[in-house]
């Protein structure tokens, strides 16, 4: 749980952050509180999924969603997911529901996307069990543009069934936008898939989903500097002063001869006794041994 | 004083900063330089009297070059740019060449001894046509001669001295196209005769002094022109009608057109399909190709022609070259199996031939492609032909008295794809005499290096060292060396060629002209597209070859049949080779190999479906094992999709075909009104990568996001897909991309604004690194990416390593969801770029530097440490001992760092990078219209000796020291016993 926490968090500020740079630039702060949408959707999955048909999650932190809001620069589109168990054709199976905003310059933006789900009929479930069996791979497919929905290209996206399911069937979105177009759609399990892929069946059968919309960054500017300080560097930027040295670091070479010849003169200075003295010690070891031979 | 001594070396050694450049002696000691031109289009004698024999070429890699008659060799050579296409060469004054390029648009005067440039013209050109260079051959020595340039419906007339337009002149509106002109002799007028939508003749008589037209006549011909011209004498044109079936002869005496159709078949009886004209110049005589043979042709008046020879092919017939007055001598080669004969003609008297010669070719250059003849004054003061002769190789030939003087494998101008071998492992058996000699040699040779290093050499000894160095045995021996510099480089040219050059010294160690990539009336339009590894035996490499894999297309289609050739890479010899029946779009070599170890692969053909070769049920098998892993994705770069794919068996699997279908698994759909794909790029397949994790300042650790699965894409604005300039900076964008080419996830994409293409882009590691201009700094730019992986952070708990709870050795699914980290920075460099690589080292430990083929056509190697997105303007204390440069907006060019250093790989196409068994050194090998060949150290050759080592020195160092420890032993012996005695 606490994991599981955590990695919102981390989803939290990372998406955050994300908007952050999408708004950045052109608009107010205000507008940033509101970009702060990305739908963490489905987070207390209905219990009795045939009640809620078709599913609509409660949705944290947000009033109406459906009602068109009072600015006239934004409207509400819809888009379909579709899905498709290994090789039968695509069905319906929820809608996204986002809302467009038009920009002074012209551009056109999506935000605050939710999602719902359609509830897994019988048909389907038998699919997606025989899908895990065989480790075949479940495909979902929403339009490349948003506007004139049954466009000509659909972004497909694919994911080996078996990793989906955990408690529930946990999935997670990652949708690519650029204007009203739909780029890439990053579609898969919440977290880690592991490998070998065990065959798991969830304890629910229903999606708990969870949407991001991204939309891209900008590089970092190539940073400039200051003609002086191009003059001051030649290339490899010898310009920048090294910083001052430890008296150690600098002499160290010429101090370690010199401790060297310190020692050797006070090792030669210290042998001259020390000669005297060893003299000595064989005499007295050898005068006692004398005296046992002659005992 | 030793320990002075010693300080003082120690300092000496900190403070020189060790360069990683050459010095001038050691050019040529690893790296060689090849020049070539590439296929002869036009060919140009010039006889000065004084002067060299030469002879000026133009080619198909628009190069101009004067080579030497005698040797072959290169006196000076211009190579235009990629798009100043070379369309007519012809001689000015006697002293210039002259170039018509650009589409009839550049026209540029040459000196013939040196090559310097001496005037330049630019010319207006209505509509891109075909355009025609005539120099007017005025007899008049010393008076301004003018060249005419016609394009479309213009005619300009030049000054040759200065290249100054004196009169220009529009002769119709409509769609003309000149074919011939010519000049009476003695005449002020010129005729220039030519097409008007292919259906119209017209010849105008122009006053060549101003350009006016004395006299114009017109004549329209139902059935059509198909834009080919013959003129055969001074009044009669002979063409070819649309369907190329009749023969048209036309006649403007005297402003009067009048037609002659003559049905081919019944001139020819065995005529089938199409005729060709060949642009032949002789008097009265036409020169007809049909699809068996070439035909000559009398044309004795307008309703009258005359079959005078049949050629069979192959065969080819030269230009004519004026010869005395009345006649024209021209050239007929024909061949016989592997011989060819040379017969020399006059164009008066056909039966007699001046010169019949044979020669004896080898089988590898294929047929006689075109030929230039050229004559000469012999000793005895008779006349002597001399003919050049293009083969279908590319190949150029000298030959003269029955033999060939010199051959050029101008062939290498146009390499297309490349791939390495190892060379054989040394068997045993090596004589003694051979062992004793080179002992011999070898303390010859580090007995002079020793004296070299001493300064006691003469300047002779020098030159003998240098000699020595150059001539290395070792590096030109054919065995494997324990260093793995010694390889073969297996190149496949344009022309279908394969040739393998020898690591050493870039000689060519053998070579084939595939026979299957030839002409033929399986393939007709046959096509090279690349060369794989197929077989690299490991396990049995004394008594195995490797092969190398062929893959070529019948035609430049898509939907064209395959060809897939295998080639024993030690002896040229082919082992198979076969037309498919199906499509060739994409060849995946897979990291398998099957019993024999030949490396499966797969073809995915026009209908996406995927075919596995080898066909051996042993490969199926193995493959079958592996297929759920197996992904791939095409680009389609003009629907702006990419797709993933896994495959999958419909219905049983036809053992003896193989072949699977595609399951679509994702899409990437770019918004085709605001991108277009530009670029793609990946990681080379075979590349090593040490170690995954990065250790950063403060002990810290990163890991690398590495896969095999990233694809780099950027996209540009379509507005600004064009040139530089093309687009303002708020119109041009580029989006750069990373993306997981198993579940098709965008791991990171980024915008730059005001960025434009062209785009080149290398993967390597965790790290992308592009090239693109940036409109609003006016400047190129280099940004790198570098992509971390955050799921791994966790490992670096110690405890959790000591407990074994990391996931370190946890299998890594793409299907996982990704949690990477990316970090980028741009920087401006200076050159433009055509081609960008990455060193390769066996083990991936060495540091890595990028090698950027420059606009100069030369190769620089920059330190990867200079594109560190880590780089900040104050790096930290840690940040310094880890190694980051100081922040800098641009990227230095330190001269010394070319790897080409004072040479240029003119035309510049492709860097390749190999590993050599020695960790610290790659191979490098540059193409274009030349070849360079080079091995590097990105980190400075850290595990081994350099190659100028000098043993000898070392051992004269041990036995002098030797010898000073026996002589202060025995000193010091002699007075310790004075001391005893004392």
């Amino acid at each position: 749980m606490g994991s599981s926490r955590g990695r919102s968090l981390v989803l939290f500020t990372l998406s955050t952050l994300l908007l952050v740079s999408i708004a950045g630039g052109f608009q107010s702060d205000e507008l940033l509180q509101d970009d702060e949408e990305f739908g963490l959707e489905g987070g207390r999955p209905a219990a009795d999924p045939a009640l809620s048909i078709p599913t609509r999650p409660p949705i944290r932190g947000r009033s109406d969603p459906d009602l068109p809001s009072g600015s006239p620069d934004s409207k509400s589109v819809q888009f379909s997911l579709e899905h498709r168990f290994g090789g039968s054709g695509f069905s319906p199976a929820g809608t996204f529901t986002a809302r467009l905003k038009s920009w002074s310059h012209g551009g056109q933006t999506l935000t605050k996307l939710r999602f719902s789900r359609n509830a897994l009929t019988e048909e389907e479930k038998g699919a997606f069990e025989r899908l895990l069996k065989e480790d075949g791979y479940y495909t979902i497919r929403v339009p490349s543009n948003v506007l004139n929905a049954p466009g000509k290209d659909f972004i497909v996206s694919s994911v080996r069934a078996r990793c989906i399911p955990r408690d529930s069937l946990d999935e997670h979105f990652v949708i690519h936008t650029d204007g009203v177009n739909i780029m890439a759609v990053n579609y898969g399990s919440a977290g880690a898939c592991q490998y070998p892929r065990m065959l798991k069946y969830p304890a629910k059968w229903s999606f708990t989903s969870f949407t991001v919309l991204k939309n891209s960054e900008q590089a970092p500017r190539t940073p400039t500097f200051a003609e002086e300080l191009l003059a001051g560097e030649d290339g490899l930027g010898e310009g920048v002063k090294p910083p001052e040295k430890s008296f150690w670091a600098k002499y160290w070479m010429y101090l370690i001869p010199l401790v060297f010849i310190v020692l050797n003169a006070m090792t030669q200075a210290m042998n001259m006794p020390e000669e005297q003295a060893a003299g000595q010690s064989t005499q007295a070891q050898r005068a006692p041994s004398t005296t046992v031979r002659r005992r | 004083m030793a320990i002075r001594a010693c300080l003082g070396l120690m300092i000496l050694l900190f403070s020189s900063t060790i360069s990683t450049a050459l010095f001038e002696d050691q050019v040529g000691l690893s790296d060689w330089h090849q020049k070539y031109i590439g296929k002869v289009k036009h060919a140009i004698f010039h006889t000065q009297k004084t002067g060299r024999k030469r002879v000026v070429v133009s080619t198909e890699e628009n190069v101009l070059a004067s080579l030497d008659l005698r040797t072959g060799n290169i006196f000076w050579r211009h190579v235009l740019g990629k798009i100043d296409c070379i369309d007519q060469v012809d001689i000015a004054l006697g002293k210039y060449v002259v170039t018509l390029s650009s589409g009839g648009s550049i026209l540029r005067a040459w000196n013939l001894p040196d090559g310097q440039m001496i005037w330049e013209s630019i010319l207006q050109v209505s509509a891109p046509s075909k355009s025609l260079l005539h120099a007017l051959a005025n007899m008049n020595v010393g008076k301004d001669n003018l060249i005419l340039v016609f394009g479309g419906s213009l005619i300009h007339a030049l000054s040759s001295t200065d290249g100054q337009i004196v009169w220009r002149k529009e002769l119709s509106t409509n769609s003309l196209e000149i074919q011939q002109v010519f000049q009476p002799r003695d005449s002020d007028i010129f005729y220039a005769l030519g097409f008007i939508d292919s259906s119209e003749f017209v010849a105008y008589y122009v006053n060549y002094k101003n350009g006016e037209v004395l006299q114009q006549s017109k004549a329209s011909f139902k059935s059509g022109f198909c834009g080919e011209a013959s003129l055969s004498s001074n009044d009669v044109v002979v063409a070819l009608d649309a369907s190329r079936t009749y023969l048209v002869s036309i006649s403007f005496r005297n402003g009067v057109i009048t037609f002659q159709q003559t049905y081919i078949p019944d001139l020819i009886p065995e005529f089938s399909g199409k005729a060709t004209l060949l642009p032949s110049k002789y008097n009265g005589i036409l020169a007809v190709d049909i699809a068996s043979s070439i035909v000559l042709l009398r044309v004795k008046g307008v309703n009258e022609l005359e079959i005078i020879e049949k050629i069979n092919y192959p065969s080819a017939i030269s230009d004519a070259l004026p010869f005395s007055k009345e006649q024209q001598a021209f050239a007929i080669l024909q061949h016989d199996e592997s011989r060819i004969h040379i017969k020399v003609k006059f164009d008066t008297d056909l039966t007699n031939e001046v010169l019949k010669e044979t020669i004896q070719l080898d089988g590898q250059r294929g047929n006689v492609e075109k030929v230039f003849i050229n004559n000469y004054i012999r000793t005895d003061r008779t006349h002597g032909f001399r003919v050049l002769v293009v083969m279908e190789d590319h190949s150029l030939l000298l030959v003269q008295q029955g033999e060939i003087v010199w051959t050029r494998e101008d062939g290498l101008a146009s390499i297309v794809d490349s791939t390495t071998s190892e060379l054989p492992v040394e068997k045993e058996g090596v004589s003694v005499a051979e062992v004793e000699h080179s002992l011999f040699e070898w303390l010859k040779g580090h007995f002079l290096k020793l004296k070299g290093t001493l300064m006691l050499a003469s300047p002779d000894e020098v030159a003998a060292i240098q000699a020595i160095r150059l001539k290395s045995f070792e590096k030109n021996q054919m065995t494997r060396d324990h260093n793995g510099f010694r390889k073969l480089i297996i190149v496949l040219t344009r022309a279908g060629k394969i040739l393998a050059l020898h690591t050493g010294d870039g000689r060519v160690v053998w070579s084939v002209l595939l026979p299957v990539l030839r002409e033929s009336e399986t393939c007709g339009n046959p096509f090279v597209l690349n060369v794989y590894q197929w077989q690299v035996p490991h396990h049995r490499a004394m008594h195995e070859n490797p092969s190398v894999l062929v893959i070529g297309r019948c035609g430049h289609n898509f939907d064209a049949p395959g060809i897939f050739s295998i080639v024993d890479a030690y002896t040229g010899k082919v082992h198979n080779s076969l037309v498919l029946e199906h499509s060739v779009r994409h060849v995946m070599p897979l990291p398998l190999t099957d019993s024999t170890e030949q490396h499966l692969h797969i073809v995915i053909d026009d209908n996406l479906h995927a075919h596995l070769y080898p066909k051996t049920s042993d490969a199926v098998k193995i493959f079958l094992d592996e297929m759920p892993n197996v992904f791939w994705y095409s680009v389609e770069v003009g629907k702006n999709i990419i797709k993933g794919y896994s495959l999958e068996i419909k219905g049983e699997l036809d053992m003896a075909e193989n072949v699977f279908q595609p399951k679509e698994l994702w899409s990437i759909v770019f918004p085709s009104e605001s991108e277009t794909i530009a670029l793609t790029a990946t990681r080379k397949m075979n590349e090593i990568v040490h170690t995954q994790a990065k250790i950063v300042a403060d002990q810290d650790v990163m890991y690398k996001y590495i896969s095999k699965n990233i694809l780099f894409v950027a996209t540009v604005a379509p507005k600004a897909s064009g040139e530089i300039g093309s687009a303002t900076p708020e119109e041009a964008w580029l989006y750069a991309y990373l993306i997981d080419t198993v579940s098709g996830r965008i791991l990171h994409r980024v915008s730059h604004q005001g960025a434009q293409g062209p785009i080149h882009a290398v993967v390597s590691e965790n790290w992308v690194v592009y090239h693109y201009f940036n409109l609003r700094a006016h400047r190129h730019e280099m940004s790198v990416i570098e992509i971390y992986d955050q799921s791994r952070e966790d490992n670096k708990d110690v405890w959790k390593l000591v407990l074994g709870k990391h996931n370190l050795t946890a299998p890594i699914s793409s299907y996982s969801k990704p949690d990477v980290t990316v970090k980028s920075q741009s920087y401006f460099f200076i050159h433009s770029v055509k081609s960008m690589a990455v060193t390769a080292t066996a083990k991936g430990i060495t540091s890595k530097q990028l090698l950027i083929g420059t606009i100069g056509d030369q190769v620089l190697a920059l330190d990867k440490r200079f594109l560190d997105p880590r780089r900040s303007a104050n790096p930290t204390q840690s940040e310094k001992e880890e190694g980051i440069i100081p922040l800098t907006d641009s990227l230095p060019i330190v001269p010394q760092s070319y790897v080409t250093h004072a040479l240029q790989v003119e035309g510049l196409r492709g860097i390749v990078t190999t590993p050599a068994k020695l960790e610290s050194t790659t191979l490098v090998f540059s193409y274009g219209v030349d070849l360079f060949f080079t091995r590097i150290a990105p980190s400075r050759t850290y595990d081994s000796l350099t190659e100028d080592f000098s043993y000898a020195l070392l051992l004269l160092t041990i036995v002098a020291l030797v010898a000073a420890l026996l002589v202060t032993w025995a000193l010091s012996e002699r007075k310790e016993l004075r001391e005893k005695w004392r």
